[in-house]
């Protein structure tokens, strides 16, 4: 039997620091499930989003932190346009991607390795170097033909550069990224 | 002067937080204070009868209790000094419960608060004086205002209570929401059939006069004595010499006039009568679509009018009425579903609101009582209800719960399937809201004998295709998010207060809260009272309600009202300004700021002086402090008292004020 028992098995922590991380109130949810009737993703979601703010409220920490759902949410906001209850439940669901990854959980492991690539990219040429990205991607996934038909339309525009793009305030832009990671180490 | 104190310890209301025994005992060491003692429950009998023998026994002259707020027990405790023998307004209370124990947990400091209070009241009753109502006589006539099935209610009660009833009604009909209604829940009895008889008997009722297409323009006036200014508004028909014999509507070319009473599913003739049960049946021209009126060219109605009662002349009109007492049932409005742009914001045709729907289903309705959509006409085969549609949304300004929508919605459920047996219904809903007689008993059979599919969780968005439209919403106990290709979608549409509401609480000088619904006097047990003497609530105006709360209401206030009028005079507040004669110098600023017109300019041997009505002062105390000269006194609350307790709480030694 998968019984939760409510009043041991709740995380009261938990719940606090997903409301302070993000300045949302947990309490304010009445589960009408409005949030899960526009997500766009649900198809692909193990835990529908409704499901995952009420995991929260009731402070089951472990099973939040490892469902799919996390790290497949596209962040459209589609839910916090609709929640009835003023809930931005986009940044929710942001907060708790991010514990789940201090947790060291990343069920999603192509989705966090796109996304790694993404932002060193960015750290390294101040904006998103395509052809950078879709490398790096490729090679720590080993998909190496995704997506490769698009490619073939994308070179002859112009698209897909082979060089980094050149930008105003690259250097600001990884100023950023030094500071971000000084505040996280220290 | 000897004054006896009781403090209350209100079970540990008070107790917990103020060492009430002490209070008594500093009390006791205060000038003209004779007796004090601590009391469990001072309100209660023996608490009342132990300030009735002090009083007695030590032939004390005034009183102060220490305990909750004056709002609900000051009366008592007037009624106990009485019973003593006392003049009511040798008593003053000290608020040491909502002001003192409830706000604080220091007992140290709430007993020094406490005390406080206290010394405030004994020095202000030094002060006082005894003072005496004067007694006046009362209009014995009702004014209801609105005539929906709480107004027709209250207006019956009190004629049949032998009262003159004046009945404004702002349409042209009485009846309000529920003559538009087909069915009503849970007996799904006929509307019309149940309401349409008290409209007669409304009509016939020798005590009542209707004064429909009106809105009260003006009160003045006060408990027993309002002067009533009602507008008659023109409706271009003599309404004496109109016979309804709807001539008028069959002729009238201008076909395309919005038709407000059927929610415009359909259009009306610009001159029409409402509805064919309407009360009063007189025809009325609405003048934003008669060709006559505008371009004045037609005239038609004028030429077929077998009683020649069409005035296109005719102008508003203001009547006043006196009347002793008002009930207000000015009901409800209906939640503007295009705010919802997920809904489609009235793009879409065939999402309709309930009410629209309501008239689809009536027999009386644009349809025949045939259920048609309004894009092609045709049969809906595959109905979605979406409830809460401007109820229970926070992000919409409408966090309040309609309390009749699902009830409706499943009544409209049942109907659909009476109507079209082949045809399926679908209800979006959070939560099933029935709490009443029968009522969840309805759920239940819309459920189960109906074949209701009841959806748990709310539509997101609405899409055309294919002449249908999807809707896509989620089943929360499935955790799935889920698609109906509808042929309608109904929307369960909530309640919000009748559009100028604010306005008429502004005429009739009483409060309303933050959504416009009017503020009754007590929650539980003042429901149909408000703070403003003489004007009771009925019905929805007062916060949603379904028909058997709103027919409730409507006999309580007339009850009220009846209570009211029991006696021939009423006894007026003696809590009111009056104006020392020698010292007044008839500058008259008094006049220029009372806000209730209570102040008039009086000759006193060839000298100006101000006089106050009595009747009229609501006892504001706003002349009092615009005397230059403190001529004009708020009786019980004088210079005198007011500065006896500053300064028993700013003579204190340096010490004690820090403390």
């Amino acid at each position: 039997m998968n019984t939760i028992r409510l009043n041991t098995a709740c995380d009261a922590d938990f719940i606090n620091q997903v409301e302070k991380e993000s300045e949302q109130d947990m309490s304010l949810c009445y589960q009408c499930g409005n949030c899960t009737a526009g997500c766009p993703y649900t198809t692909f979601y193990d835990l529908p989003v409704n499901q995952v703010m009420r995991l929260v409220q009731v402070g089951q920490r472990e099973q939040v932190l490892s469902c799919k759902s996390l790290w497949l949410c596209a962040s459209c906001e589609s839910c916090t346009t609709r929640c009835p209850n003023d809930i931005d439940v986009a940044r929710i669901m942001d907060v708790l991607r991010h514990m789940s990854r201090r947790a060291g959980h990343a069920t999603e492991r192509r989705v966090k390795i796109f996304w790694d690539a993404f932002l060193s990219s960015v750290e390294r040429h101040g904006r998103v170097h395509e052809m950078g990205l879709m490398a790096t991607y490729m090679t720590k996934t080993g998909r190496m033909f995704t997506d490769i038909d698009l490619g073939m339309h994308l070179i002859p525009n112009g698209k897909l550069s082979l060089k980094p793009h050149t930008m105003i305030g690259k250097k600001e832009v990884s100023e950023i990224f030094k500071r971000f990671n000084e505040e996280r180490s220290s | 002067m000897k004054i006896g104190v009781f403090v209350c310890h209100c079970g540990s209301n008070i107790a917990g937080t103020v060492d009430v025994v002490k209070v008594a005992e500093e009390a006791r060491k205060l000038p003209d204070v004779a007796f004090a003692s601590d009391t469990m429950y001072a309100c209660s009998e023996p608490g009342q009868d132990g300030i009735i023998n002090a009083i007695k026994d030590l032939d004390l002259d005034g009183v102060v209790v220490a305990s909750c707020t004056p709002r609900m027990h000051e009366p008592t405790f007037r009624k106990t000094l009485e019973r003593a023998g006392l003049n009511r307004y040798m008593f003053e209370m000290a608020n040491i419960r909502e002001h003192v124990s409830w706000v604080g947990k220091d007992k140290e400091a709430n007993t020094k608060k406490a005390l406080d209070l206290v010394a405030m009241a004994v020095a202000k009753l030094t002060q006082g004086k005894a003072l005496i109502s004067k007694k006046f006589d009362i209009n014995k006539r009702v004014l209801v205002i609105g005539g929906g099935v709480a107004g027709i209610q209250a207006a019956l009660d009190c004629a049949d209570g032998g009262l003159d009833v004046i009945l404004v009604e702002k349409t042209t009909s009485i009846g309000g929401k529920m003559s538009k209604l087909d069915k009503t829940f849970p007996t799904v009895d006929c509307s019309s059939c149940i309401l349409g008889p008290k409209m007669v008997d409304v009509a016939q009722h020798p005590n009542i006069t209707l004064y429909a297409a009106s809105e009260v323009e003006k009160i003045d006036g006060y408990v027993g004595n309002y002067q009533v200014a009602i507008t008659k508004k023109a409706t271009y028909v003599d309404w004496d010499a109109c016979t309804g014999c709807g001539l008028c509507m069959e002729k009238c070319p201008s076909k395309k006039s919005t038709d407000y009473f059927n929610e415009e599913v359909g259009t009306t003739t610009a001159i029409n009568i409402l509805f064919p049960q309407a009360i009063p049946k007189k025809a009325s021209i609405d003048a934003d679509f008669c060709i006559k009126l505008i371009k004045d060219k037609c005239g038609i109605c004028a030429k077929v009018c077998p009683t020649n009662a069409i005035q296109y002349d005719q102008q508003d009109e203001i009547v006043t009425e006196p009347v002793g007492a008002i009930i207000v049932a000015t009901g409800y409005d209906l939640f503007d579903y295009t705010k919802y742009g997920e809904y489609g914001g009235g793009r879409y045709p065939d999402v309709i609101t309930s009410m629209q729907y309501e008239r689809l289903l009536s027999a009386s309705g644009p349809t025949g009582g045939h259920v048609k959509r309004p894009s092609d006409g045709k049969e809906p085969k595959t109905i979605v209800f979406i409830q809460c549609v401007g109820s229970r949304d926070k992000s919409i300004g409408r966090p309040y719960c309609s309390g009749f929508c699902c009830m409706y919605t499943a009544k409209q459920a049942i109907l659909t399937k009476d109507h079209m047996p082949d045809s399926q219904s679908y209800v979006f809903y959070m939560d099933i809201r029935a709490p009443g007689k029968l009522y969840d008993e309805f759920i239940r059979r819309a459920m189960e004998e109906y074949g209701t599919q009841y959806v748990r969780g709310r539509v997101s968005m609405l899409y055309p295709k294919n002449g249908s439209l999807v809707v896509r919403g989620a089943d929360t106990l499935l955790g799935k998010q889920v698609e109906i290709e509808a042929d309608l979608v109904v929307l369960a549409v909530g309640a919000e207060s009748a559009v100028g509401a604010s306005k008429l609480a502004e005429k009739l000088r009483i409060s309303y809260d933050n959504y416009g619904f009017y503020m009754e006097s007590h929650p539980k047990l003042r429901p149909v009272e408000t703070n403003t003497a003489g004007v009771f609530l009925a019905g929805s105006c007062q916060g949603p309600k379904d028909i058997p709360q709103s027919v409730g209401q409507g006999s309580a206030a007339a009850a009220k009202v009846l209570v009211l009028f029991s006696k021939d005079q009423l006894e007026s507040d003696p809590q009111v300004s009056v104006v020392d004669i020698k010292r007044c110098v008839g500058c008259g600023k008094c006049i220029e700021t009372c806000p209730f017109g209570a102040i008039e300019e009086i000759d006193f041997r060839g000298m100006t002086k101000s006089n106050v009505i009595e009747t009229i002062c609501q006892g504001c105390g706003i002349c009092t402090s615009t005397c230059p000269q403190g001529a004009i006194q708020l009786q019980n609350f004088t210079d005198n008292q007011i500065l006896a307790e500053v300064n028993v709480l700013c003579q204190q030694t340096l010490e004690k004020s820090f403390e």
